[in-house]
């Protein structure tokens, strides 16, 4: 059974086509990076898999979507809304429930914001908003993830960091990546997107960042 | 002649008027206006803070009835903005905010009396109509990116709670505590009718003509309201809200049977309920509408054109007052302070001290709609002007004025007047309650001579008056694309 799938999908803007037809899909327990230059069509083809998801998926769009006067905690927190009742959720926007605090903190500590806690998200920065995302992608438990650029913002060891937890976290995944070398080291396969087709669809052991460069 | 059509708007609006002026019955009818204003002035200086009774209650029940209507107003308001975008709702809101608070006041003083009741639900219900269409627009304005990336199956009320409420919570509590401020002159005029808020202790000194007692009661209103930063605190406010229901004093009680009858007797139109027939309704219905609907509708549609281009005045006139562009500080003090003083008093307040001293015609009346509106706009213009950053070398005085500033304000200027047009139309039908001949002096007779079903078809009319205002203004602006935010 397969994790994800499109099959023959187009995608315009303006009356302009920027993607497909093509199509793909993601097993169970892949890894894959989506390369290609900006514009290419990268953001287009994950939400549209975000959209077709069947099941519950982790999504980590490039804009974000946090509430910016919640603080990080409850904005994590969110990634879990639907398993409890409405009143547990309303109780934790009052006093969040220590359970919670026991599981969000360590989260968000692995993630290098765990002083960041209750500051609300308005008041962070570029790449402290981008792991309030991601956190509470991992915190939702969702077997899959969908990401666009999630480290875009982070500096070379924290986007080690970053994207080694997602791998831990997420059995299934496909990230968004315009950095070749974090593409080839955190993923098992590689698509290339070029001007909204599929033009490099590989294992990304069999690769070598000179293969993807003609993408750029 | 070239002209942009906001230009070209205003000089309609401007040649309105002057045909209004025409009709309007102005004059100063008291034997010694000056005098009297003098005398006035002088209760306003040497205020006597010991000699009114009641001062200390009419202050604590000008707060508790703010508070418990407001309060009641903006729960009711919350609820409806959800189903706000049902148009029946719509509908139902706009139709009870086109009611003054005084005339909701005078519908339940015929048949709940002197019950605080009568008080609170006359501030809720057009507080209510408002809070909801305002909440929906803020409600409406909220970040749509963290809906879309709840999990699958997440209740509405924590996707409420959770992606909606919090991005425009600041908004939502910005507004709510302003209302409270109008809330407070709401409560304040209550007193005309006969309720036990400020009003009721202004009119006693008034009509005793203690004006140092006048004074005294005004500076305490004004102090109330410029110390609400101080007084009305986030932790504070549920004890407020909670004790204020305790502080409405007792009034009357309740005759029940008093509301039975209003509702099955009294509003029924007088033919339908002595049964004398269809023609009989007829000639009733057009006695109503010759003698009292019509004059009431062209006296306040002429008042309330009179009144929107002196407020227009007034406020472009005034902005330069506060502004930083003009004058050194001292002079910004005294505009601030006439600015304060011009927008915190309700025109009811104006109005009836103007006509005290002047004797009744429409005069005071334009003159209190015109200072107070004009004072709004005026200070919310200059502020904005201060935020104007001119070159260096920017020319002074009155081109800096007419170059610089006004062209740049102008927009927004029209956008606050036009948005207040429906507001100090309420108010004009108000106001004759104070023996001016608009639509409220039409009711309020109708009441004195206990025929409420003349008063509240009378009621109805002004109520479709203001939402055909109201339409017009905004059919207006959106011609001219021009923007706002609410006041009131």
């Amino acid at each position: 059974m397969t994790a994800l799938q499109l099959y023959g999908i187009t995608a315009s803007f303006g009356g302009k086509r920027v993607l497909g037809p093509l199509s793909l899909s993601v097993e169970p327990g892949e890894r894959i990076a989506l390369v290609g230059k900006s514009g290419a069509g990268k953001s287009t083809l994950i939400r549209l898999l975000y959209q077709e998801a069947l099941g519950p998926v982790a999504y980590v769009p490039q804009e974000l979507g946090l509430v910016q006067s919640l603080s990080v905690f409850h904005n994590v927190f969110m990634g879990r809304l639907n398993e409890r009742s409405s009143w547990y959720n309303l109780a934790t926007l009052v006093k969040p429930f220590k359970r919670d605090r026991d599981e969000i903190e360590p989260l968000l500590g692995q993630l290098g914001i765990g002083e960041k806690q209750w500051s609300p998200v308005a008041s962070l920065s570029g790449g402290q908003r981008q792991r309030t995302a991601i956190a509470r992608g991992i915190y939702s438990r969702a077997p899959v993830l969908l990401a666009d650029e999630p480290v875009s913002a982070l500096d070379g060891p924290l986007a080690h960091v970053v994207m080694g937890l997602l791998r831990e976290s997420f059995g299934t995944s496909v990230i968004a990546l315009h950095d070749v070398e974090l593409a080839l080291r955190y993923s098992d396969r590689i698509v290339g997107i070029l001007d909204g087709q599929v033009a490099l669809d590989e294992p990304s052991e069999r690769l070598s960042e000179t293969d993807i460069l003609p993408l750029y | 002649m070239p002209s942009s059509p906001t230009v070209r708007v205003s000089f309609l609006f401007i040649a309105i008027a002057f045909g209004c002026l025409l009709f309007a019955d102005m004059a100063i009818t008291a034997t010694n206006p000056w005098l009297d204003l003098g005398r006035f002035f002088m209760g306003m200086v040497t205020p006597d803070f010991l000699s009114i009774e009641g001062l200390y209650t009419a202050v604590l029940r000008t707060v508790a009835f703010a508070f418990t209507g407001v309060a009641l107003g903006s729960l009711s308001g919350f609820l409806l903005s959800l189903v706000y975008r049902f148009r029946a709702v719509r509908l139902f809101c706009a139709f009870i905010r086109a009611i003054h608070e005084l005339f909701w006041a005078l519908i339940f003083l015929q048949f709940f009396g002197f019950h605080p009741l009568t008080g609170v639900l006359a501030i809720a219900i057009p507080y209510a109509g408002i809070f909801a269409k305002v909440y929906s627009e803020i409600l409406d304005e909220a970040d749509p990116e963290p809906r879309k990336l709840l999990p699958f199956g997440t209740g509405i009320v924590s996707a409420f709670f959770f992606a909606r409420v919090p991005d425009c919570w600041l908004q939502l509590r910005t507004y709510t505590s302003y209302r409270l401020e109008c809330g407070l002159r709401s409560s304040a005029i209550l007193g005309f009718v006969g309720l036990p808020t400020m009003g009721f202790y202004l009119e006693s000194a008034f009509s005793q003509t203690h004006y140092s007692e006048a004074g005294a009661l005004l500076l305490v209103f004004y102090v109330l309201i410029a110390t609400i930063p101080i007084w009305v605190r986030p932790k504070l406010l549920p004890v407020y809200v909670l004790s204020a229901p305790f502080f409405l004093g007792d009034g009357m009680p309740i005759v029940w049977g008093n509301v039975t009858r209003f509702f099955t007797e009294d509003i029924v139109p007088s033919p339908i309920r002595n049964s004398e027939g269809f023609g009989s309704l007829m000639s009733w219905f057009g006695d109503l509408m010759v003698h009292s609907a019509l004059p009431g509708i062209w006296n306040t549609l002429i008042l309330t054109q009179i009144a929107l281009v002196t407020t227009g005045l007034i406020a472009l006139a005034a902005f330069p007052l506060i502004s930083t562009h003009f004058g050194g500080p001292i002079r910004r003090i005294f505009g601030n302070v006439f600015l304060v003083v011009a927008r915190s008093t309700p025109e009811y307040i104006l109005a009836y001290i103007l006509l005290q001293l002047w004797g009744p015609s429409m005069l005071p009346a334009a003159v209190a709609l015109a200072l107070h509106n004009g004072g709004i706009i005026g200070h919310l213009i200059g502020r904005q002007s201060s935020g104007i950053k001119l070159r260096a070398d920017a020319p002074v005085g009155l081109n800096r004025y007419s170059y610089e500033l006004t062209p740049r304000v102008y927009r927004s200027f029209l956008a606050f007047l036009f948005y207040r047009w429906e507001i100090i139309m309420r108010e004009t039908a108000i106001l004759g309650i104070l023996g001016i001949a608009t639509l409220g002096f039409y009711i309020d007779s109708a009441i004195q001579d206990i025929r409420f079903d003349r008063a509240m078809i009378l009621i109805l009319i002004t109520a479709m008056l203001n939402i055909g205002i109201d339409a017009l203004s905004r059919f207006i602006r959106r011609k001219l694309a021009l923007q706002t935010m609410p006041t009131c």
